[in-house]
């Protein structure tokens, strides 16, 4: 008898795709049909847009309506379809004008009243859209701040079905509504750590600037209470703030997260620690229906703190090995994969032994070598090998706690030297972290004089190749650090130092 | 006799009228068996129709129409079977329709005739 046309967007990962709405009214029986692979919240659509279309001031067509969803072979799944496959309907009718329908995106869900709820992923869903050509991209009142935030599309905010009937041209009166606003999240405390806090460990303040500068992954040892967590916290701190890409992915993320209110892209580096109780799928990201971010992908651009990592499980740390290395994570399954950011910054803490007594000062430890080898040996070799830098955290004493003297670096002037020192890499290299292949070869390869000891330790087997490359890596960044043009043998040797710094 | 059975009585006469005003033979009315009742059965050409007749005096709590829930319907599809055993017309294909009316017994404010349902 009649279609009507939309489109909305399906998301899997950070991508999204177009799907059609088609909607079929022909003459039968009353009956709303909901085809193409809808799952079980996609299902309970067809009783949200029935009530929300007739209360909203317009007639369910007494007929047999068909909705198709299309392509059929993407998953499709949440309540974000409601509003183009009720605007759909009514463009089936002639409630409102199919022609401007079909022209524009529809994201949101409907209430029983009429009303647009605000749903999470508007960020990539919008992004999407305007990367599949979509001009126009109608989204609910409360998700208005976060649409906005990406450019070249026109986001039109509406507040009801009949308000976006409105929109369209449609003969009917909108009327005041309350529009329904996306929960606001308790304020974001900005973040008053201050590296200046770290009272007498000048070393392991000035190893975490390289740390932070070139991007390398850390493990820190020492007893508890030596301020490991500190140390962590303040790196996240010290990174510069993200750029536009990074905000962009970092924010979407969040976005897929929650339903929240976001007015403004997020441009500080996230700070994400997970439980050591963690599973596989809190940390990389899955689950049944959705495919949903994971910790891994929550702190994309910032700090991923595994505090007493020998107590997370081995296969949970290995599932880090990959990502460690792309930077991002495919996560499959049997209908779907989904991709997700995870370049991140993995800071590791962990006790010497179970007891964490072991070392320190007053030396009570009571565990076997047998107990205290094996507790550090949980930290499979393959993530050993991707930790750049091992740091040993020592207990301070009371002297240097209450020496208010010595000098110690604030949190702005260690971004400083960070921002300077990546902007030093990216002038040499064109990015932050160069290829392995890049530094071994061609004018970035290092004089055989400077790396006389790492070759020496090579020969020996006492490093392996990725350990190798590694040193080079942090030895470049030293060498921004310190403003020189190349490293010298003495940056090549306290890289070596800061990689094997912990016996493990 | 109770006023929603005498409405439902007078919608199945406005709908033999308008069934037969349009070509259509009516071979039965109110047909029951053990299963239950058939409204209308008709003939149109070489086609019979089992048709279900719906009466309502508004649309206030719906279209008529939205009362042939599928297991209605399913019901109907067994009694249009019962009914072919016992009568030998000759034709060669069934059909189910529904036929819907909004009025008050005397005015007809809407009639609806959906030909060859299915849910």
């Amino acid at each position: 008898m009649s279609i009507g046309r939309t489109r909305s967007i399906a998301l899997s990962g950070l991508g999204g795709r177009f799907v059609d709405i088609e909607v079929d009214i022909a003459a039968g029986l009353p009956a709303l049909v909901l085809i193409g692979l809808p799952d079980t919240s996609l299902g309970e659509a067809k009783d949200r847009v029935r009530s929300a279309i007739t209360n909203s001031g317009f007639a369910m067509p007494p007929t047999r309506v068909t909705v198709n969803l299309s392509p059929a072979s993407v998953p499709k799944q949440g309540s974000g379809f409601d509003l183009a496959i009720a605007l759909a309907i009514l463009a089936g009718t002639g409630a409102v004008p199919a022609d401007s329908v079909a022209g524009c995106v529809h994201l949101g869900e409907l209430a029983l009243d009429g009303r647009l709820r605000p749903i999470a992923g508007i960020l990539p869903a919008v992004v999407a859209a305007r990367d599949a050509g979509a001009t126009r991209v109608m989204v609910p009142w409360g998700n208005r701040a976060e649409g906005e935030l990406v450019p070249d599309v026109t986001v039109i905010a509406v507040a009801s079905l009949a308000g976006a009937a409105c929109e369209h041209g449609a003969n009917v009166v909108a009327g005041d509504v309350d529009p329904i606003e996306a929960p606001v999240e308790p304020g974001v405390v900005s973040s008053s750590v201050d590296l200046a806090d770290i009272v007498g460990q000048p070393d392991l303040v000035d190893a975490l600037i390289v740390a932070a500068a070139g991007g390398h992954h850390v493990l820190m040892v020492g007893p508890p209470g030596a301020g490991k967590t500190m140390l962590a916290e303040r790196l996240a701190a010290i990174l510069p703030d993200l750029d536009t890409d990074d905000a962009v992915d970092v924010t979407s993320v969040a976005s897929l997260t929650r339903v929240a209110h976001t007015s403004r892209l997020i441009t500080r580096p996230p700070f994400i620690a997970p439980h050591h109780t963690a599973t596989s799928v809190a940390m990389v990201g899955g689950g049944s229906g959705v495919i949903r971010p994971g910790a891994i992908s929550q702190a994309h651009g910032g700090v991923l703190f595994l505090d007493e990592a020998p107590e997370f499980s081995s296969a949970v740390l290995d599932a880090l090995r990959q990502p460690l290395e792309s930077g991002d994570i495919v996560i499959h399954r049997a209908a779907q994969s989904a991709r997700f950011p995870a370049r991140i910054h993995l800071v590791l803490a962990a006790n010497p032994c179970p007891c964490g007594r072991a070392g320190s000062a007053d030396s009570t430890c009571e565990c076997t070598p047998d107990k205290r080898r094996r507790y550090l040996a949980r930290l499979s070799g393959p993530i050993r090998d991707r930790i750049d830098m091992r740091l040993a955290v020592e207990r301070v004493s009371r002297a240097t706690v209450f020496d208010s003297d010595s000098p110690r670096v604030t949190t702005t002037v260690a971004r400083e030297r960070v921002t300077s020192a990546r902007a030093a890499a990216i002038e040499r290299w064109g990015r932050t972290r160069p290829d392995a292949t890049e530094l071994r070869t061609g004018r970035f390869r290092l004089a055989p004089a400077t790396v006389r000891a790492i070759d020496a330790a090579l020969d020996r087997g006492a490093i392996t190749m990725r350990g190798y490359d590694r040193i080079i890596r942090i030895a470049w960044t030293l060498a921004d650090c310190a403003g020189t043009t190349t490293p010298t043998p003495e940056h090549v040797g306290r890289a070596y130092f800061l990689r094997q710094g912990v016996a493990s | 006799m109770a006023r929603k059975d005498e409405l439902g009585e007078w919608g199945e006469r406005v709908a033999g009228e308008f069934l037969e005003a349009n070509g259509y033979v009516i071979l039965d009315r109110r047909w029951r068996c053990a299963r239950g009742e058939i409204d209308i059965v008709a003939r149109f050409g070489t086609t019979v129709a089992v048709v279900e007749v719906k009466t309502r005096r508004s649309v206030r709590f719906g279209h008529p129409l939205e009362a042939v829930t599928p297991a209605k319907f399913a019901r109907l599809r067994a009694l249009a079977g019962e009914w072919c055993v016992g009568h030998d017309t000759g034709s060669r294909q069934l059909r189910i329709d529904a036929i819907g009316i909004v009025g008050d017994g005397k005015f007809v404010e809407s009639l609806d005739h959906r030909i060859g349902v299915f849910a």
